[in-house]
């Protein structure tokens, strides 16, 4: 981990995003003192905090093994921070009542964490993180280990938790639609470094780096040649045809990059020859909620497109001819990077 | 005549039925993807036919032949466990070479068919590597390679890509299925994760507590799922609790919580019957404004949350009747249509909506597949 | 917990596997041939079989049988009161020396464990290579060691100037006892803490916990099963462990010690002298026994005193400054009486080495001829029982990781755990009164088979642990990908566990080596005395000099080191 700089805020959901290795749990155990960090502070509330011991940061933490308690049941497991902070039990006893209320634990209080499904372990361990009434949350990879339909469930319920309970909460996630799900604010982090932070939208719509492009969701991407500026506009080149951005970019060896998302492309069955690429559709996906083609285009470029289920591109079938359009407006536009397009934006 | 055949086959481990009296056919070069939660007995369906355990009663045949009895070593499989389990003590090169040996290819051939694996799955620059030098996704190729080398048709993989990151997971889906088409295999792909599976898969099998739930192509898996449990588990789904009011020969009335009243398809409903309706999220339609409209299946609710996925936007609405519904449309459109807090309308088509029987244990017991 | 053990031996050996393709073709053919062979039922159970007959027949039950058939000799010495009387208190002072020992040990040892896992400093590895160095020593030499360092003049008696600080009797016998027992703690330890998920640890400290409760709470309870099979090795050894300490005993004397002197004693009519062994002998093994099974039935359900907690006294307790001083303790107790006794023979012998003793050793003149004999005598031992105990222990071993009598597993398991538990000695009785009415046997197998017998459990244990931990995943793709279950086990479970099992058969042979309760109860003739046995002798013969004893003891350690070495070579060479 390299030269970081963040700052959180209160009651807010902050994910760091990133491929595995590049530091994100590093940096979140960091600040819960579990491992110190060579040089630089870190700060909670106004506190430094970099030489106090991790029980006394005052931080609920849930780890990415869960790591219940196994010789302990639930009760005992969530009851441990009042416990050993040696408070009585009267005092807690509304907080854990209404914990494991809220997080429906109520009648497995006395199993053992392996008698447990995964969801209920996932809940039971957030329940212990809360109880202490730590106000700041930490979470490495919380639903990691969980099946992807409960994970899918289980994070909004996490979040609307911090919501409720007003509060601070800083999620380690490789998972980017978990990440855009719940988040105010996402860190995407790359081999130690910071790439970019910012609100799941402005992540998605505009990124500043291909790698952020990539990493957020799929993309396609083009190489192409810068032209020149038109009205507002940038005219690049990609294979023959002309693509417009509103990005502004003006690269000194004249190549660029260009990215759109699948589910921005316009296709149709025909269009104005200036503005459309035409092709063949070569495969066809249902994805559940939509369905995902890839056309062959006539200059030999493999364009991903998606479209939701209920509107008209359902009727389009492999072997087509299509126009595809490339609206402006989506199209983002950045230099060639100096490392080359697959390197800038590999996930491994 | 289907490649591989379970007829009534059982599997018990102590007292515990991991799979019961199941019946599968595959055919030739079919894609096949089993879907289910942890503990449903996806991964003891594999080894059944992998050979790596042996069935309580029932029987097993591949290519015609039954195998009950043949030990894994002579079924020619090509089986690639979740994690992975290559052998950490052999190079990349060696691992591959493994099966050839092992079934008595010469050193010669036997490297030369490893190589050609290795150049397939892009793995040939790391050929003198160990397999713990690897990254994720190339563990996976190898595995895959390695399972591949000896000529196997037949391609078991056991959650071949939850051990990678959820991005990474999207991009390989897609190769996978590449090379098990190109190679013209029959592919059995397990996965908990049920987009996974609609991408890749040919046909689903949902299975549950060791049975087969529902079967057939992904779209129909997901648009006529059989039960509560598919819907569920299968994509995004609302589930809204009532009971049947009136029924006509077109269809019925549904009285919802505090009086709304919902008009289904189903003819098929008893006066008084307690049900439950599903409806997938991007079916919901969200529409603006507040006034006052003389329609069926139309409510009036308010904007609860949002949340943004990317491709899709999820806006979750609670209705003037207490309950809650989600809808998921493309962000194309929907991006910031809704504020939080909103008053909308909510329609219902009732031609996007499915009917159960409400579940004996109750809905939310039925909905923790967890 | 064997396996932690065979970590002492060699750390880092790396082998390669060599696919029986290279081989040439006759070779290859045969292998070939075993491979098929191996994948019939009726051929794979057939040496599963024969593993479990040669448990049964070799090792468990001829002790149970000698003893039980002999037991009716019990009644001789029930007329005799003083005799009897003597038995008795002997057999007392063994199980409450091992129980102060274990009890001792562990509290000593245990934080040496965690600041050797924990400290993420240089010493911490310098002090863990150090530990192993009273355990690989053989017991017999140590006691030797020990004795002159606490026990005579030119020890540290001479800082006191005094003649004997600590003259033979039990406290002699329990610095000795303390210090061979106290390696096997670190190392089970050790490895228990490196097995052991710090998370949880984490996970308490995050919730508020200072790390003393943490430690309290949550680690100390979940490495219980560590603890207690830490505490029954350490008593083991202490119960079974001989010719040291008859070495440093005494007028005090435990059940082995007074075999030992009863096996001596001359004039004591032989019948009642075979009474005498066999009523001590089964008393020790049915005992020990009983109590091993009791104690890890009964332990596992001992909980620890977690039900309060004091923030404020934990917080201090687990200041850096109590830390230190704790660490301090533990290593200054680790150095002056486990290290530094352990390691005292090594000025006379340098003395020895000087004075022309050495020259003498060589030729083999005086003494000396013995010696050699009795050396020859060990490696042959210490050699062949090695390699009966990887023939047959390697299927035993699978038979157990691979849970192949099912249910009844866990019972094979806990047979084989028996000879450790048992006094040697003890044992040795029992065996010769087995194999010795075989009177075409000759002395030297029935020293064989019951060297094979105490150290069978050491091999299985550690091969089977190690296969353990080899996924059954790796096993099952492999056979998927066409390989025949010997392939497998030559080519993926072998090269896998390979550092295991050379380090099992060297526990073995270093056992066999310096075994000497068991191999004083069946050699009765001086032509078959091993080592440890000779040297026993020698120290307390009078007309051996100072430098003879010296050397033989040095000699018999630096062999024994060598033959460690020279086996680590010979595997490195076949990379």
């Amino acid at each position: 981990m390299k030269n970081i700089n963040l700052q959180v805020e209160d009651r807010e959901y902050l994910c760091i995003i990133g491929p595995s290795g590049c530091g994100k749990t590093t940096l979140i155990k960091c600040i819960a003192g579990i491992i110190e960090p060579d040089e630089g502070e870190i700060y909670i509330g106004d506190k430094l905090v970099n030489n106090l011991p991790i029980e006394d940061r005052e931080i609920g933490y849930v780890f990415q093994e869960i790591a219940l308690f196994p010789h302990m049941n639930v009760y005992n497991n969530i009851c441990y921070g009042p416990f050993v902070k040696g408070w009585s039990i009267s005092k807690a006893e509304n907080l854990i009542k209404e914990i494991l209320n809220m997080m429906r634990l109520y009648d497995r209080v006395r199993d053992k964490p392996d008698a447990l499904s995964g969801g209920a372990r996932q809940k039971t361990a957030v329940a212990r993180a809360l109880i202490s009434g730590s106000k700041l949350l930490l979470l490495d990879e919380p639903l990691g280990s969980l099946d992807a339909k409960v994970r899918r469930v289980l994070r909004y319920e996490l979040k609307r938790l911090v919501k409720d309970l007003g509060l601070t909460a800083i999620h380690v996630t490789h998972d980017q639609e978990e990440a855009m799900s719940i988040a105010d604010r996402i860190v995407v982090m790359r081999a130690g470094e910071i790439v970019e932070v910012g609100t799941p939208i402005e992540l998605y719509m505009c990124p500043k780096s291909l790698f952020t492009a990539n990493f957020v969701g799929e993309a396609n991407f083009f190489i192409g040649d810068f032209v020149g500026e038109e009205d507002d506009y940038v005219k690049i080149d990609v294979g023959g045809k002309a693509l417009y951005s509103k990005c502004k970019v003006n690269p000194e060896d004249g190549k660029v990059v260009a990215v759109i998302r699948p589910e921005f492309v316009v296709m149709k069955r025909t269009g104005p020859p200036r503005e459309v690429w035409r092709g063949v559709i070569e495969g066809r996906v249902f994805l559940g909620g939509s369905v995902r083609f890839e056309v062959r285009t006539e200059n030999d470029i493999m364009i991903a497109v998606k479209k939701p289920l209920l509107s008209e591109a359902l009727r389009f079938e492999v072997g087509d001819h299509v126009a595809l359009i490339l609206p402006r407006e989506f199209l983002l536009v950045y230099p060639y990077p100096k490392e080359g397009l697959e390197k800038a934006i590999s996930i491994e | 005549m289907p490649l591989i055949e379970l007829v009534n086959v059982t599997k018990r481990y102590g007292n515990v039925t991991a799979i019961k009296n199941l019946s599968l056919k595959m055919n030739d070069g079919e894609y096949i993807c089993v879907l289910g939660p942890t503990g449903s007995g996806k991964t003891t369906l594999l080894k059944l036919i992998a050979g790596i355990v042996k069935p309580d009663s029932g029987e097993i045949y591949i290519d015609g032949r039954l195998v009950n009895d043949v030990p894994p070593q002579e079924r020619n499989v090509a089986y690639v466990p979740q994690y992975y389990a290559l052998f950490p003590h052999m190079s990349v090169i060696d691992n591959v070479a493994f099966g050839p040996l092992s079934r008595g290819f010469s050193r010669e051939e036997a490297y030369k068919v490893s190589m050609q694996m290795l150049e397939m799955t892009k793995l040939a620059w790391r050929a003198n590597s160990f397999p713990h030098e690897l990254s994720g996704g190339m563990q996976q190729r190898l595995a895959l390679a390695r399972g591949l080398a000896s000529g196997a048709k037949i391609l078991l993989l056991d959650e071949p890509l939850g051990a990678l990151d959820a991005r990474l997971r999207v991009e390989l889906r897609y190769k996978l299925r590449g090379i098990a088409k190109k190679n013209k295999l029959t592919t059995i792909h397990v996965t908990h994760d049920q987009e996974e599976a609609m991408v890749v898969a040919d046909r689903i099998v949902v299975l549950r507590n060791g049975e087969i739930q529902q079967e057939g192509p992904p779209s129909q898996v997901y648009n006529e799922p059989k039960s509560i449990f598919v819907a569920h588990f299968v994509g995004g789904a609302n589930f809204l609790e009532g009971f049947v009011a009136e029924v006509d020969q077109y269809g019925s009335w549904i009285q919802l919580r505090n009086g709304f009243l919902l008009r289904v398809n189903d003819v098929n409903r008893v006066v008084g019957e307690r049900i439950v309706v599903m409806v997938r999220e991007e079916k919901v339609e969200v529409i603006k404004g507040a006034r006052r409209r003389e329609e069926i299946n139309l409510f009036p609710g308010a904007v609860s949350e949002v949340s943004f996925l990317g491709d899709f936007v999820s806006y979750s609405i609670t209705l003037d009747n207490g309950d809650k519904v989600s809808s998921r449309m493309p962000s194309v459109f929907g991006l910031k249509r809704f504020g939080i807090g909103e008053r909308v309308y909510v329609r219902l088509k009732p031609e996007n909506l499915r009917v159960y029987p409400y579940p004996p244990q109750g809905l939310y017991k039925e909905l923790e597949v967890i | 917990m064997i396996k932690y053990i065979c970590d002492v031996i060699i750390r880092e050996t790396r082998m390669k596997s060599v696919f029986p393709s290279r081989n040439n073709g006759s070779m290859r053919k045969l292998i070939r041939k075993l491979d098929e062979l191996s994948s019939r039922d009726s051929i794979k159970y057939l040496v599963y079989a024969s593993s479990i007959l040669f448990f049964f027949a070799f090792i468990l039950l001829p002790p149970i049988i000698g003893i039980l058939e002999n037991i009716s000799q019990v009644e001789t010495i029930l007329h005799e009161p003083n005799l009897l009387a003597r038995a008795n208190a002997a057999i007392i002072q063994s199980f409450f020396m091992a129980f102060i020992i274990a009890t001792l040990d562990l509290v000593a040892a245990l934080p040496l464990a965690w600041f050797i896992v924990r400290s993420r400093i240089e010493l911490a590895h310098i002090i863990d290579t150090m530990v192993d160095i009273p355990f690989l020593i053989p017991t017999a030499a140590l006691g030797y060691s020990t004795l002159l360092f606490w026990g005579r003049p030119d020890g540290i008696s001479r800082i006191f100037g005094v003649e004997s600080l600590v003259p033979e009797g039990f406290l002699l016998v329990f610095l000795l006892h303390f210090s061979f027992s106290y390696p096997v703690i670190v190392r089970v330890m050790v490895g228990e803490l490196l097995n052991y998920k710090e998370v949880y640890e984490i996970a308490a400290r995050t919730l508020g916990a200072q790390p003393l409760t943490a430690v309290r709470t949550i680690t100390l309870p979940l490495l219980k099963p560590g603890i207690i099979a830490s505490f029954l090795l350490a008593f083991a050894r202490s119960l079974s462990e001989t010719g040291a300490t008859v070495m440093v005993a005494g007028q005090w004397e435990n059940g082995p010690v007074f075999l030992f002197r009863v096996i001596d004693m001359v004039g004591l009519p032989e019948h009642l002298k075979s009474s005498v062994l066999v009523y001590v002998s089964s008393i020790l093994i049915f005992t020990s026994t009983i109590l091993f099974f009791l104690i890890s039935l009964l332990a596992p359900k001992f909980r620890f005193p977690i039900r309060r907690v004091f923030p404020s006294i934990e917080r201090r307790l687990s200041s850096s400054k109590i830390i230190r001083f704790r660490n301090g303790l533990t290593l200054l107790v680790f150095l002056l009486v486990v290290l530094s006794p352990s390691l005292f023979i090594a000025l006379p012998m340098i003395g020895a080495l000087i004075d022309g003793t050495l020259g003498e050793a060589l030729v083999g003149s005086g003494p000396w001829g013995e010696f050699w004999r009795s050396m020859t005598i060990s490696y042959a031992i210490g050699s062949l029982s090695t390699i009966v105990n990887i023939i047959f222990g390697l299927p035993a071993a699978i038979v157990i990781a691979r849970r192949k009598l099912g249910g009844a597993t866990p019972i094979f398991k806990a047979l084989i755990s028996i000879p450790i538990i048992v006094p040697s000695i003890a044992l040795g009785v029992s065996l010769r009164l087995f194999w010795g009415r075989y009177y075409f046997l000759h002395e030297f197998w029935i020293l064989l088979f019951s060297h094979t017998t105490i150290t069978y459990t050491y091999f299985v244990e550690s091969m089977a642990a190690a296969m353990e931990s080899i996924p059954l995943e790796i096993e099952e793709v492999a056979s998927t990908l066409g390989a025949k279950p010997l392939t497998i086990f030559r080519e993926i479970t072998l090269p896998l566990t390979k550092y295991s099992m050379f380090s099992g058969a060297v526990l073995v042979f270093t056992r066999a080596l310096g075994e000497t309760g068991a191999a004083k109860a069946v050699a009765r003739t001086k032509e078959f005395w091993t080592t440890p046995i000779l040297l026993v002798n020698w120290i307390k013969d009078g007309k051996i000099t100072g430098s003879q004893k010296a050397l033989s003891v040095g000699l018999y350690i630096i062999l024994s080191f060598i033959i460690l070495l020279a086996l680590r070579l010979l595997t490195r060479r076949r990379k």
